[in-house]
């Protein structure tokens, strides 16, 4: 074949192959959604897969939250200082945090830590034959292995992300009251006053559960499709950080158009 | 003897790549049965045909009188709860200790009391020898552990059919004698038929009452292990006596070797 022809024919089959891998990862979405279940009845099954994705990820969330939260202190008392008005240090650290920041960082350290993990876990487990074994004992892997992850996924995201902001904004409290010197007072009562429950706190919770059903349904599908390989396995592991990174940025900005619409 | 699975004419390729080509094969009831091939014959691939897992382009799979192609995911289930699979390495779920690797399936499919649950498990690790190990990891077993572990979960539901992927592979001499013969003891005991997918000649003709030799998709030969043995057809005969040369070529086809040194002769 030319070489131009060629080009043309691998176009063309890179295509289709996206066309029909987007097909599947529908498909497998739809499934796990159908069987979802079990995930429910045998609760027990999804709790226990909360502690792998979400209690374990807890180290890294709070440590991350603590240090964004003393940045945004100390960065945002440099600017407002300039305008005299830090005693609105508190505003300007919990909006960020809770409509922005906590569910957009708490997010891409789920993908990198939960989600990388859930992907291996299923590549693995594939590569072990371990979901052939279990559907040949007839039992479903989608609704016994890929379901509880993904409600676990789910459940667990929003709570992290909530947990993010919380010791976010601890963090700026310790930096601009405790170290700086910001009025306590106006600190509190001026968060109190700004943050709206509605359009920051329901909003960034919002987005939280929107990041959780992307990044673990897409570890999950990269786990699910990745070639029985060691190097199948760790391509999907790379790919899983990857476009659920990309996801979580290209969904928060349509997201926060949606959202923010309006909102002085 | 009622035959469990009967395979007719069955056809099966992975894309355009054919790699079974017409099979005709039974297994009665209470019968070892052998499959043997050098590898990637598709002996596995007739596994995963009796097991539903895929679909052949031609020909029938029954077991147990039932179509196997066109049964619902519910009627398939249901078959499967009679089936035992022991896969290549095992295949034992990582994340659980020995004890719940092989109460897996009673959990899953019966709502017996934890206490039976109990007693059939260490029942099921006694048969193969490993009720000690019962709290033991997956990745703290041996291969031959491993196997037989795999092959107490195989047989946890009392199945009508225990199917073997290369129950041999990789294993030291002792655990080959061992798993051959739990094979034949629990197929004898339980009243089980087995079909038992191997390229290990010297161990499987000891246990086996049937032999189907594959070759490049086709059944070369069939017979008792006895025949077999006698057999002087030509494939079965390098297989048997592991010959490194005869009809299937210790060559990769290849262009002519001097050709490809550049040489001219």
């Amino acid at each position: 074949m030319i070489a131009p022809l060629r080009v043309i024919a691998r176009l063309g089959r890179y295509t289709l192959d996206g066309i029909s891998r987007t097909g599947f990862a529908a498909r497998f979405f739809l499934a796990t959604l159908l069987h979802s279940g079990t995930a429910f009845r045998r609760f027990g099954l999804t709790i226990r897969e909360i502690y792998f994705a979400g209690v374990l990820s807890l180290i890294i969330i709070l440590v991350s939250g603590l240090f964004v939260g003393m940045v945004l202190g100390l960065q945002g008392y440099e600017t407002l200082q300039t305008y005299g008005s830090e005693s609105a240090l508190g505003v300007l650290v919990a909006l960020s945090l809770v409509r922005e920041l906590g569910p957009v960082v708490a997010g891409l350290l789920f993908a990198s830590r939960a989600g990388s993990a859930i992907t291996a876990e299923i590549g693995l487990m594939k590569a072990t034959e371990q979901l052939s074994a279990m559907e040949m004992m007839a039992v479903d892997p989608v609704a016994r292995v890929i379901a509880p992850r993904f409600w676990a996924g789910v459940i667990s995201m929003p709570m992290l992300a909530a947990m993010f902001s919380a010791v976010g904004i601890f963090g700026g409290y310790l930096v601009g009251v405790v170290l700086i010197g910001v009025d306590e007072g106006s600190f509190w009562s001026q968060m109190q006053d700004k943050v709206d429950f509605q359009a920051d706190i329901i909003n960034g919770v919002v987005k939280s559960v929107v990041f959780g059903i992307a990044v673990t349904a897409i570890a999950l599908f990269e786990g699910y499709d990745a070639p029985p390989t060691a190097e199948g396995v760790s391509g999907a592991t790379t790919r899983t950080v990857v476009t659920s990174s990309l996801a979580i940025l290209g969904l928060d900005f349509i997201l926060t158009a949606f959202m923010f619409r309006g909102v002085s | 003897m009622e035959n469990l699975v009967e395979i007719e004419n069955v056809t099966f390729g992975y894309n355009a790549r054919p790699i079974l080509k017409g099979i005709n094969m039974t297994a009665k009831r209470g019968q070892v049965v052998a499959i043997m091939g050098s590898s990637g014959c598709g002996k596995t691939t007739l596994l995963r045909l009796i097991g539903g897992q895929i679909k052949p382009s031609k020909g029938l799979v029954r077991v147990a009188g039932q179509n196997v192609a066109e049964l619902e995911q519910d009627g398939l289930y249901e078959l499967r709860r009679k089936m035992g699979m022991l896969f290549q390495f095992g295949a034992l779920f990582t994340d659980m200790n020995v004890f719940d690797n092989i109460a897996f399936q009673l959990r899953e499919h019966t709502s017996l009391p934890e206490e039976i649950i109990r007693d059939l498990v260490l029942m099921k690790l006694h048969a193969v020898g490993l009720r000690g190990a019962a709290n033991l990891m997956p990745s703290e077993l041996s291969g031959g552990m491993a196997r037989r572990v795999a092959l107490a979960r195989a047989i946890a539901l009392e199945p009508t059919l225990v199917m073997y992927d290369e129950p041999f592979a990789g294993l030291d001499p002792i655990s080959l004698g061992v798993i051959g013969n739990i094979i034949r003891r629990l197929t004898d005991t339980l009243g089980l038929t087995s079909i038992v997918v191997t390229h290990d000649v010297q161990e499987s003709l000891k246990i086996v009452d049937y032999v189907y030799f594959i070759s490049e998709g086709v059944i070369e030969a069939e017979g008792s292990a006895e025949e077999m043995r006698a057999s002087d057809l030509p494939f079965v005969h390098q297989f048997v006596h592991g010959e490194p040369d005869g009809p299937v070529p210790f060559q990769y086809p290849a262009p002519p070797y001097a050709e490809d040194l550049g040489l001219s002769l």
